[in-house]
């Protein structure tokens, strides 16, 4: 992993031509590095904690919570847009990642040769100069809307399908595999299509995990489309979901425990929803993180 | 991104452009044959071509509604022509240049604090001994990078906002009325500062790559001829980190008339268009919601043109400077 090998003197601790910091630089070293922790950090978890603040609390309003309860989660899940939205984007993550992995790792294959295959460095050069420009959102909205996909949740699906970025990391990576392997299994007669999913996928499940992570996220966290493209709220992700509720002031419909009890306080509601749609993302995150420095780097760095 | 770009052009470079081969000598198969000894391959990369084509190129055409006064119901073909009546109103119209301040005036705020950011941060995590505290403190940093901004500018509100945190304390305090994410005065000082919560973690990560790069060897001579760990920061790891920098720096420049688009679109209701409307939200309000198709395609195109011209000009300028460039 990179960040062994950035640590200069390794795990031996201080090269011996170091000297060791005086006390004052250790001290404002300290200083900046926790402050910058907690700017990072404390939101977060003031957020979460506040989900799971007693309504008394909530509505007085405190820096961190002491008295818990689960209101604000079942008067949400009772409400069900947020259930919906939350489906929603399930689907959304799941299926458009298989798709974007099979897409990508199919031109990356058909793109890792482009010396031997006529025409297929016209199209790489194609393919990554769309990473300078873009349409623009009005066309791109009219694209969309002549190909008869307004409202239709494959709109946040198909349109991102292929990113020339993740393509180029995953050739990349295509291109370092052993080529007696797969000469070996072309002299042998083994098919491009089953040197590609016999040996090739295989052989590449690290670079196809990242980046598999990298399209999950970026379909999980999608709202701008969803906004251009979706009208229909049945059909919104929990990003637009999430959008209404919090930011716009919208009242969640339905939000109520049981009908004898008054609802939760609107804030513990906003946090709660706040938490459901990242909590996804914090369950990858791990390890999204074991992965994505060499990831990142194999794809920027080596080229 | 573009570093791969720039590595991989020159890889390629020096293979045979694809068309039609020359007379062909004895041993060479013919472009047909080999097309056909290739068939197979073609079928991994046709759909993809096909995709870019239809997703990437094919909108492209779409721009053309900028010399219309489009209306959806009549549709390209049905639409007036109208020449650069539109390019023409974008520059009467005082929204467009309010737009165009505001992004800016976000761009200049972004490159002089987001931008030198994350050099700063990753030289103080390198300069850390224990290798567990940064491996700690790069986790968390990383973290803000993959929440979307959707949920960033939630969190924000729930701790800055009106009846956040911050107001919460300060109210206890004897200081009501506190609420940053409203305030008009502040609120391009917010966006920088929320652009460096989410990413300057994120940022580090390539410089962490040209860290690791440096031969020890370097540190361990400055070291014996006596050189003090500022000294070796300032003369070894920062020129090492120039390379990767200006490419950065090229980046944004191509980019300085794009900020933040979802971040902007979805704070501008609790602002107000006066500070936070950018030449994407122009686009948007104008075009998606305020159906003025015509004009909101035409600042869009002129933003885009504008943008690569940008890149262009600064990448030429990088080589000219003696560095690498992007492509």
């Amino acid at each position: 992993m990179a960040t062994a090998t950035m640590t200069r003197p390794g795990k031996a601790g201080t090269p011996p031509w170091m000297a060791p910091p005086s006390i004052w630089v250790r001290g404002i070293k300290a200083f900046v590095i926790v402050l910058i922790v907690i700017t990072m950090i404390y939101p977060l978890v003031y957020v979460i904690a506040m989900s799971f603040a007693s309504p008394s609390q909530a509505r007085a309003g405190v820096i961190f919570p002491t008295e818990f309860s689960l209101d604000a989660y079942r008067a949400i899940f009772n409400g069900g847009t947020v259930t919906q939205g939350l489906t929603n984007s399930l689907f959304i993550t799941v299926v458009g990642t298989l798709l974007s992995l099979a897409a990508t790792s199919m031109l990356a294959w058909g793109l890792a040769r482009t010396r031997q295959v006529p025409g297929a460095k016209a199209v790489l050069i194609m393919v990554l100069a769309t990473m300078f420009f873009s349409a623009g959102i009005i066309p791109n909205f009219m694209l969309i809307k002549y190909l008869g996909l307004l409202d239709s949740t494959w709109s946040l699906i198909i349109p991102g399908l292929i990113s020339a970025f993740n393509m180029i990391v995953i050739r990349n990576f295509f291109q370092g595999l052993p080529e007696e392997l797969i000469e070996a299994a072309r002299i042998d007669g083994a098919g491009e299509w089953r040197i590609f999913l016999q040996i090739v996928l295989p052989l590449s499940k690290p670079v196809l995990a990242v980046m598999g992570l990298f399209y999950a996220v970026g379909y999980w966290n999608t709202y701008f489309n969803a906004l251009l493209y979706i009208n229909d709220s049945e059909k919104w992700p929990i990003q637009v979901v999430l959008q209404q509720y919090v930011l716009a002031g919208v009242a969640i419909p339905g939000a109520v425990v049981s009908p004898d009890q008054p609802p939760p306080p609107g804030i513990t509601l906003q946090m709660a929803v706040i938490v459901l749609a990242t909590v996804p993302i914090l369950i990858v995150y791990p390890f999204l993180q074991r992965y994505f420095t060499s990831g990142v780097l194999t794809g920027a760095i080596k080229g | 991104m573009s570093v791969t770009a720039e590595k991989t052009g020159p890889g390629t470079r020096t293979e045979r452009a694809p068309g039609p081969p020359a007379p062909a000598k004895p041993r060479k198969p013919s472009l047909r044959q080999r097309m056909w000894r290739e068939r197979w391959s073609y079928t991994f990369i046709v759909p993809g071509a096909l995709f870019f084509l239809v997703f990437a190129y094919v909108p492209m055409l779409g721009n053309v509604v900028a010399f219309q006064q489009y209306s959806p119901f009549r549709g390209i073909e049905g639409s007036p022509w109208v020449g650069f009546a539109n390019f023409n109103a974008i520059w009467a119209d005082p929204e467009v240049l309010t737009a165009l301040r505001n992004t800016l005036i976000i761009a200049v705020l972004q490159l002089v604090f987001a931008f030198p950011a994350p050099i700063a941060l990753a030289l103080l995590l390198n300069s850390l001994i224990s290798d567990r505290v940064k491996r700690f403190v790069q986790t968390v940093v990383y973290l803000p990078h993959f929440l979307s901004w959707v949920i960033v500018i939630s969190v924000w509100q729930q701790v800055l906002g009106g009846g956040g945190l911050v107001a919460g304390i300060l109210g206890d305090m004897g200081m009501p009325g506190f609420d940053a994410m409203t305030n008009a005065d502040t609120f391009k000082l917010l966006v920088v500062a929320q652009g460096m919560w989410k990413d300057v973690g994120w940022g580090t990560i390539i410089f962490f790559a040209a860290i690791a790069g440096i031969p020890n060897d370097r540190y361990e001579a400055a070291a014996i001829d006596g050189a003090t760990p500022w000294q070796r920061t300032w003369h070894i790891t920062l020129p090492a980190l120039v390379p990767v920098a200006t490419l950065l720096l090229i980046l944004n420049i191509g980019s300085i008339l794009t900020v933040g688009f979802e971040q902007l679109l979805l704070q501008q209701p609790m602002v107000g268009a006066n500070a936070a409307q950018v030449l994407d939200t122009f686009v948007y309000f104008r075009g998606v919601m305020g159906g003025q198709w015509g004009i909101a395609t035409a600042a869009g195109l002129l933003k885009g043109v504008i943008g690569t011209i940008l890149v262009l000009a600064s990448n030429k300028l990088a080589k000219k400077m003696g560095g690498e460039g992007i492509f």
